[in-house]
Order: structure tokens, then sequence, then C-alpha cells
């Protein structure tokens, strides 16, 4: 196992950047994912680090082997597509024993690895099978064989997820993070679907217009995002974001959006000072918005200061899940969408007020998207 | 309620019977240009094959079975048999193998490749005829292109269209003139093959060309990850995800390579003696030519079809199991 190491990478095709700059660094026996919509660059990035790309500037290393001239098929990683890519006309046994045989492994040793690999995918028993009989489940993991079979420096997996149903995707999704532990190998994985990124990614790169938006631990990403994008594409439901001039009153400095004033913390505001910006984007997850507390609770805990903001507006669709309810509501003409538990349970039309902490408001700067203050 | 339903009720005999009358109208103009085409001639044939005839068939007698026997057993049949079997052997496989290599070629993403890919097919377009009357220029002995590239590469001339080799002179045996077709060349049955060769290369490339278009680009892309060079991936993908098509190829070419007339016609009249004479060719002689053996002719169309079926057949049994079908 190795580390991957995208050195300055870019890529066109003709006249569209594919990639732009992109320099990153996977660890050895990381789970790694490259989060983005589609035409991001992700799949482009992969196939570079494959060698079915080339780049059109910059370097790849595999360990500390420079491979960037260095042929796909010797550059000892394995790939597993989004439609599998299985040969077709081969039975699961050949599909999984080719990769061994193009490397010359001797006969028995073949039929050793491969009984081993199929053993510890639960598809022994499909070996003489041909992929048209399997089902997407099935087909899934003799793709993951063919992989895991050759124990390669790294594995690439470009959305393998993608094709299976919702129920067969969480199960997988589970094996893939325990398989990685167990053969301690360095993966990356790329996705469009941030909770696949964030239940099994230890790091996520988030990727948009072919550049790198941020790299970092799930759970620093999403608590703060480097900007407007990543904050509005992780999260479901997505994060709201209202704009709006800053203004001074009572000595506070806020920002007055559609929905109301939202208070800018000192720290924060600091920052957009030095900076000189006039107008800011603010965000507040749906989960951090919760039901303005009643004017006795709110005298009991002290701790509970004054809220950042509060938002006024009539429920105009509830969508209950069960465990919670989003509610969106509808505030000076702007709607907003808040995570409530399921009870109590909100009628349509009816007036919500809701507050968000200082400490869960996000700012950025409306030019540049950039966050502003910490 | 209609007449169907009414009719319907009574019992499923009826109703099957009613089902086949229904049908009967959507079969029947098939029926009729098989029944006039296929299997009116056919059934013709058989019947000739039983006598022998005067040039207009205005008198005929009745020989029955001897004429089978006599025709199947002569030599020129037996000649006309190996001339067509190294005639198939000459033009099938080459024509297959070299359309595959420029298919391959042709099938590669590069700016302008739909020139070659044209230039590649183009032999679809010409006719027999001209395609012929080219090779025949080509093929001149005083004056041909191939006899100057042949003195070019220090070899002797050859006598293209007038050397019958092995298909010309006397053999006691069979096996003697089939021990004559490993040392003398039969050169006139060979010209005749490399201008249906040509030919038949322009289908060919674009049958195979059509069959590599429907090979999904991420199976090369596995392979190449999984440590396949550019002849193992055409070996372990290429070649068994075409397979289909070259059966198909196989199958049409080899009834092609029957059906060859024209460009003997022109090039050799199935000739030195009979170096040429293919088994259609030799139909042709029999039948139309004086004089004009009708019934002899019929039975060895008979033979040219029974060889047909039973080839064809044979390539289903023993290249079915090998195709991979998706």
């Amino acid at each position: 196992m190795a580390r991957v190491y995208f050195e300055e990478i870019s890529k066109r095709f003709g006249g569209t950047h594919a990639l732009r700059d992109l320099t990153l660094e996977v660890d050895d026996e990381e789970f790694f994912v490259l989060l983005g919509p589609s035409g991001c660059g992700k799949t482009t990035a992969l196939r570079i680090a494959a060698g079915l790309e080339e780049p059109t500037a910059g370097a790849i290393y595999i360990g500390d082997r420079d491979v960037s001239f260095v042929p796909a098929k010797d550059r000892d990683l394995a790939m597993v597509f989004q439609n599998y890519a299985l040969y077709p006309h081969m039975s699961v046994r050949d599909n999984v024993a080719f990769g061994l045989r193009m490397r010359g492994y001797a006969r028995d040793e073949i039929e050793r690895l491969v009984q081993e690999v199929t053993a510890t995918l639960g598809i022994a028993d499909l070996l003489d099978r041909k992929p048209g009989q399997l089902s997407g489940g099935q087909r899934q993991r003799v793709a993951l064989g063919r992989a895991m079979v050759r124990r390669p420096q790294a594995f690439l997996m470009d959305e393998p997820l993608s094709n299976l149903d919702s129920k067969m995707r969480v199960q997988m999704r589970a094996e893939l993070v325990r398989l990685q532990r167990d053969l301690a190998a360095t993966f990356i994985y790329v996705t469009h679907d941030q909770v696949e990124a964030m239940t099994m990614g230890q790091r996520i790169a988030v990727l948009e217009g072919g550049k790198l938006q941020q790299v970092g631990l799930p759970q620093d990403v999403y608590d703060r995002p480097a900007n407007r994008f990543v904050a509005e594409f992780i999260g479901s439901p997505a994060m709201n974001v209202l704009e709006g001039d800053l203004v001074v009153e009572g000595g506070h400095t806020a920002v007055r959006t559609p929905a109301g004033l939202v208070r800018v913390s000192d720290a924060a505001s600091a920052d957009v000072r030095e900076q000189n910006i006039t107008s800011l984007a603010v965000g507040i997850r749906p989960e951090h918005l919760t039901p303005e507390a009643t004017e006795s609770a709110a005298a009991t805990s002290a701790a509970a200061a004054s809220p950042a903001a509060i938002i006024e507006g009539q429920a105009d669709l509830v969508e209950s899940l069960g465990s919670e309810q989003h509610v969106t509501v509808v505030a000076g003409g702007w709607s907003v969408v808040a995570n409530l538990p399921s009870s109590p349970r909100i009628e349509r039309g009816a007036t919500l007020r809701l507050a968000v902490a200082a400490e869960h408001v996000h700012l950025f700067d409306i030019e540049s998207g950039e966050r502003v203050g910490p | 309620m209609t007449a169907a339903e009414g009719v319907a009720r009574p019992g499923s005999l009826v109703r099957s019977a009613w089902r086949m009358l229904a049908a009967l109208p959507f079969l029947l103009p098939s029926m009729v240009l098989f029944g006039a085409f296929v299997f009116y001639p056919l059934g013709k044939a058989v019947y000739l094959g039983f006598f022998i005839s005067n040039p207009f068939r205005t008198r005929q007698i009745y020989v029955g079975f001897d004429q089978y026997r006599e025709v199947l057993t002569s030599s020129e049949f037996v000649s006309s048999l190996l001339v067509t079997g190294t005639f198939t052997l000459y033009t099938v496989f080459p024509a297959i193998a070299i359309g595959t290599f420029l298919a391959v070629l042709a099938n590669q993403r590069l700016p302008g490749i739909i020139v070659f890919r044209t230039v590649f097919s183009s032999t679809i377009a010409a006719s027999v005829a001209i395609s012929a009357v080219l090779w025949l220029v080509l093929l001149h002995p005083s004056i041909g292109v191939l006899n100057e590239a042949v003195e070019a590469a220090g070899l002797s001339r050859v006598n293209w269209l007038q050397d019958g080799g092995w298909a010309v002179g006397e053999h006691a045996t069979v096996f003697d003139m089939v021990a004559a077709w490993f040392i003398d060349p039969n050169w006139a049955l060979i010209s005749v093959s490399l201008a249906t060769l040509w030919m038949n290369i322009g289908l060919f490339t674009v049958i195979v060309l059509a069959g590599l278009q429907t090979i999904p680009e991420e199976l090369y892309e596995a392979a190449r990850v999984d440590g396949a060079g550019r002849w193992q991936q055409f070996r372990h993908v290429t070649l068994p995800m075409l397979s289909p098509t070259l059966f198909f190829a196989s199958v049409i070419g080899m009834i092609f390579a029957f059906q060859s007339f024209g460009q003997i016609q022109i090039l050799t009249e199935g000739g030195p003696v009979d170096a040429s004479t293919v088994m259609l060719y030799s139909i042709y002689e029999t039948g139309f030519e004086p004089p004009f053996r009708v019934g002899a002719a019929a039975v060895q169309s008979l033979a040219l079809f029974a060889i047909m079926l039973a080839l064809t057949l044979a390539q289903f049994r023993m290249l079915a199991g090998r195709v991979f079908y998706r």
C-alpha cells in the first residue's frame, strides 16, 4: 500500500478545464473521498491517477515513485468502475483472476488467491457464473474481488455504489469501510453523494469546477465550510443562506437580511472590518434553527445567551420523517428550512419564531464566496 | 359480439383453427415468394435431375438416379469441389483477418480517421464487373503491375491467369491431385481469389468495425488497469466480444465464396481447362452453354445446396459454443 500524491495536476479537454492545479496528498492506508457535483473533475482526477487519462500539467506519485508517464497497466492500482466493467464473456473466476493472469502468476497460486478473495466477499459459490447471471450487488462484489485479489498499491473507486438500490447501498457502504480497515489499504473513492462521503471518508476533498474547494475531516468540513459552495453542497437539507448588507445597530454589527437582522459575533466583525466587506451571506444549518425558548425558560438558563437572530414566519411546508420534521418557514418573502424534533407536530400556517445561536452562524463574503470569521 | 367470439366459444380446437386461419393472410405474401422462388425451383431441380434432354427440353428421357450417380462421381465434379474448397480457403479467412486488422486500425479515435474508414470500406461500392476488369489489368502477364512488383522483388514473373497448376493435367487418382495441390500452385485460382479477396475486404471491414464499436470502452480501461497490454486487450477483450460478428462474417463469407461468378467469368472463364471452375461456374457451363445439359446442371445445383446447408449447420455446431452473445 502506498500514498498517492497529486502535484499541481491540470487537465484540459479542448477548451474546458476539467481540473486546475489540483494538489492533494492521500495518505497511506487512508479512506479518502473525492466529493463534488457531476462535472466537477473528481472522476477525471481518479482516471489520471489510474493512468487512463494523461494530465495536461502536473505530476502524480504513487508512494515516492513519479508515475506520470507510466502506463496504466504498470501502475499497480486497482479500479472499481461505476458500472463495474466486468468482462461479460468470462466467468466470475476468470474475471477475478484476469489481473493475476496478466501478471503471470502460477495457475495454482491464482486459484488459491481467487478462492481466498471470493470467500471473503461471500461470492465463492458464484465462481462459474457469468456476470449477466448476477444481481447488481453480486456484480459489485465481483468488481471488488477483481480489485482486491492483486493487492494493489491503492484502490480507485468511481461511484461504485451508484447503481445499487438504496438498501444495498447502505449495506455495501458499511462493508466497504470494514474492507478498507481489514485490508489496511489506500482507498480513493469518488462520489457525488455527500452521505457516502461523510460516512465513509476519513478525509474528504470537495471539488467544484475543476478546483479543490476544501480538504479535511468530514466533521470539520461540515462544521466550518471554507466557502459558500461547500456550505450549500454538504448537509441535507441544505444550509439556509440569506444575503444582506452590513449594519451597525445598538453597538452591534449585524447583517440585515430579508428574514430579519442577524447579529455578527465580535470575532467575525473584526474580520469583516479588516477586509472592508459591506455585504455578507449568512448561512444557518436547518438543525441549528430552534423554536425560541419561552420567557421563563430563558430566564432560568442564563447560559442560553441572547440568540444571534430570531426568524419569524409561517410554516409553509411540513415534511415529517418520523424521527424529525423539516419545516419550510416563509419569512420576509424568503424560505428557510428548519429541522425540528418530530414533536410537537407543526401545522401548516402556524407562526414560528426560530432562534439561532451566534456560534452556529456562518458568514461568507458575497463577492468571493469565502468564509469570513472563525 | 363479433363472429370470432361466437366461433371461439365451443372449444380450444376450433379456436386454434380460427387463429390459424387468421394468421394465413399474414403468412401468404412470404409463402408465395418463397414458394415461387425457392421451393418450386428446388422441387423442379430434383425433377430435372431424373432426365436427360435436348437443349430446349422438347424431348426428354427418364434416366432416374443414374444421372445423379454419374454427375456426382465424375472427375469434373471432384475437381470443381476441390477448386471451390480452395477458393473458399483463399478468400474467406484472409478477408476476415485483413478486415479485422483494418477495422481495429480504423476504430481508433484520431483526427481524420473517417477518411481511413471510408478508404478501407470503399471496395463495397465497386461492382464485381469493374473490379474484375481492374484486376485483369493488374494481373496482365506483361504489362500488369503485379508482375512488375514480383520482378522488382527478384522473383520470376508469374503467368497469373493462364497457369492452372495442380488443377490442370492428368492425375491418376484424387489423391494425386491433392498431393499436387501442395506443390504446384494454381495461379489462375489464386488470381481470381486475389480479386475476390480485395472485393470482400471492404465489407468485412465495415462489419467488424460495427462490431468493434459495440464493445464498451470501459472493458479496455478495466483491462489496462488489470495489467493487459495492447495484444492482451485484443486477445482477451476484443476477440471474445467480437466473436458473434466474426461468426456472422464467416458464414456469409462462405456463402459469398460459393456464389462467386462474375469475377471468374471475366478473369478466367473457369480456365485454364477447369483450373478456376468453381461449382457455380461449372453449373453455368453445364446448363447454359452447349450442349445445355440441364439435368446435369440441376444435379450439381442440388449438390451445391446440400454442401452449403451442411457447412452452415456445421459452422453453427462448431462455433456456436465458442461464440459469446451478450
